[in-house]
């Protein structure tokens, strides 16, 4: 189980004041639960990964995965791909393998399943952006992770590259059997992955909802049960989910927005 | 010379424009003589040698056969593979010295702002010291040996290392390095596959420019305080006025450099810039 306790976690902003990013946040996540964070912008849900994922320690509060603070063991997957340009496909993904002697046999499965089995010795620069975020998923899927971390990581993909990229996540999630702590900004995609959802306050950010989507089974973000989900929260938090895109208009405009 | 190169390159331009429309083949061809349009740089620097030679019948320039005559006489001497040998040797040490302290420094001062502000008046001292006071001054601290030679030829690369260095330490890619952080991979992972390869051009800048600098100043140093290597076979020829033997001597050396440029740094920075494609 992950079990997140922030007090305060604060960082100088541009003109050199004391920004609070995160403030009284508590948060449990269950084995092999999938749970969504959503949040306005800069209500910190970045930084709240960072913290989990150790990325950034100068934080009052405590992370605890499986009884201990998180050591190894953890996916991340990046806003942007983030693979380094000088190592092919299948390189970048066995760079965080470690010297596990099984780790070229199942890159190669999960490079396979992914669709880049012809691309194993390509370098990243010359793959496509749906085909970089995928050897990204392939690489947080490597290691096996207990915990997964993704922020926002389809984001600025068009919406069939996206949802065939979540179907894939939710695929490998079921067979890792991975806790999967997933931040977006876009409910739609919150409800269609999560098996419960987060909500963030606007800075300095705390949960002050958790909803269970009680939604089984692979969905899209176009799915009618997401879509009554999505209006059924719209209606009854209606302050709470102020700062987030208004979905609620065009069933359409998640692809435009997705495109943009 | 540099109205000549213009007109070459404006003359290469326009046999690739000629080219393009007829296909990979032509242009595969143009590409594949770069081989041959060296070897024809260096064959007209030979003649026009020669031609000059000729033409000034001078003591102070002899025809190029006669200084390739000398190359043949002093390597089966051996007297030219022992001194350059030794120069090769000095090259080597102090190069290799350079690079690494250099590469270190300039990573820790690209790193640290407070060391870098502490060192960087250092560093402008350390770029603007002439290189025969360098010299002198090693020589008359530690000896006229090998250990100051190296010294002084060292002191004077490691600061254009630190520059070239520090510029690559600061154009690192943080978010690149919080991959590396966030999966945990042990120090030496994160330096060989993900920092370094990120200080590559520039380490290669340096290794470039820091080859070409080292080889002048070995020479200097030989000349000033040894008694073998090049440099003091320099001097020696000098004193004689022994023309053929000073561009014998020089003629070696600079097809050392080509080799070295041709089969290892540019090899080297091919196969490192590889995924540039």
């Amino acid at each position: 189980m992950l079990d997140i306790d922030i007090s305060r976690k604060c960082y100088p902003d541009r003109g050199g004041r004391k920004h609070v990013a995160l403030a009284d946040l508590r948060l449990q996540v269950q084995t092999g639960e999938f749970v969504c964070v959503v949040g306005p912008s800069g209500c910190g849900k970045s930084t709240l990964l960072n913290v989990v994922g150790g990325l950034d320690s100068d934080v009052t509060g405590r992370v605890i995965l499986d009884g201990q603070p998180p050591q190894g063991g953890i996916g991340f997957m990046f806003q942007e791909p983030r693979l380094m340009p000088w190592l092919t496909v299948l390189e970048n993904v066995l760079l965080v393998a470690g010297d596990d002697p099984t780790a070229p046999a199942r890159a190669r499965d999960l490079l396979q399943a992914m669709e880049l089995g012809d691309v194993f010795d390509a370098y990243p620069g010359r793959l496509s952006g749906g085909m970089q975020r995928r050897v990204a998923l392939a690489r947080a899927f490597v290691i096996e992770p207990r915990l997964l971390l993704m922020d926002e990581p389809f984001v600025s993909l068009d919406a069939p590259t996206a949802d065939r990229l979540r179907a894939m996540l939710v695929n490998l999630w079921r067979r890792c059997n991975s806790t999967v702590l997933f931040v977006t900004h876009d409910l739609r995609e919150a409800l269609a992955l999560g098996d419960r959802v987060c909500f963030m306050s606007g800075a300095p950010g705390r949960v002050v909802l958790e909803w269970s989507t009680g939604l089984t089974g692979p969905r899209s973000p176009n799915d009618a049960a997401v879509l009554a989900l999505q209006r059924e929260l719209l209606e009854r938090y209606p302050e709470l989910l102020a700062g987030l895109p208004d979905h609620t208009n065009n069933e359409n405009d998640w692809e435009v927005r997705a495109d943009a | 010379m540099t109205g000549k190169a213009e007109r070459a390159g404006r003359d290469t331009a326009a046999l690739r424009l000629a080219a393009a429309p007829v296909g990979p083949r032509v242009r595969r061809f143009w590409h594949g003589g770069d081989a041959g349009v060296r070897l024809a740089s260096l064959l007209v620097f030979v003649v026009l040698w020669h031609v000059l030679a000729v033409v000034l019948q001078s003591n102070s320039l002899p025809l190029p056969l006669t200084v390739f005559g000398r190359v043949v006489d002093e390597t089966l001497s051996l007297a030219m593979p022992y001194h350059l040998g030794i120069t090769l040797t000095r090259v080597v040490i102090a190069f290799a010295a350079a690079m690494v302290i250099g590469t270190v420094i300039g990573i820790a001062m690209g790193h640290w702002r407070k060391l870098d502000l502490f060192l960087d008046g250092w560093l402008v001292l350390g770029l603007n010291v002439p290189a025969l006071v360098t010299i002198i001054l090693c020589y008359v601290w530690f000896g006229l040996n090998d250990t100051a030679a190296i010294i002084a030829v060292a002191i004077n690369k490691i600061p254009t290392v630190i520059v070239t260095v520090r510029e690559g330490a600061r154009a690192v890619d943080p978010r690149l390095m919080q991959v590396a952080s966030a999966y945990r991979l042990p120090r030496w992972r994160t330096l060989s596959r993900v920092y370094l390869p990120q200080l590559y051009p520039y380490l290669m800048a340096a290794a470039r420019t820091g080859l070409s600098l080292i080889w002048k100043i070995v020479l200097v140093v030989e000349l000033l305080g040894r008694s073998n290597g090049i440099g003091f076979q320099l001097n020696v020829f000098f004193q004689f006025f022994d023309i053929a033997g000073i561009l014998a001597y020089t003629l070696v050396f600079a097809a050392i450099v080509l080799v070295v440029e041709a089969f290892v740094l540019r090899p080297l920075e091919r196969r490192l810039t590889r995924w540039r494609g």
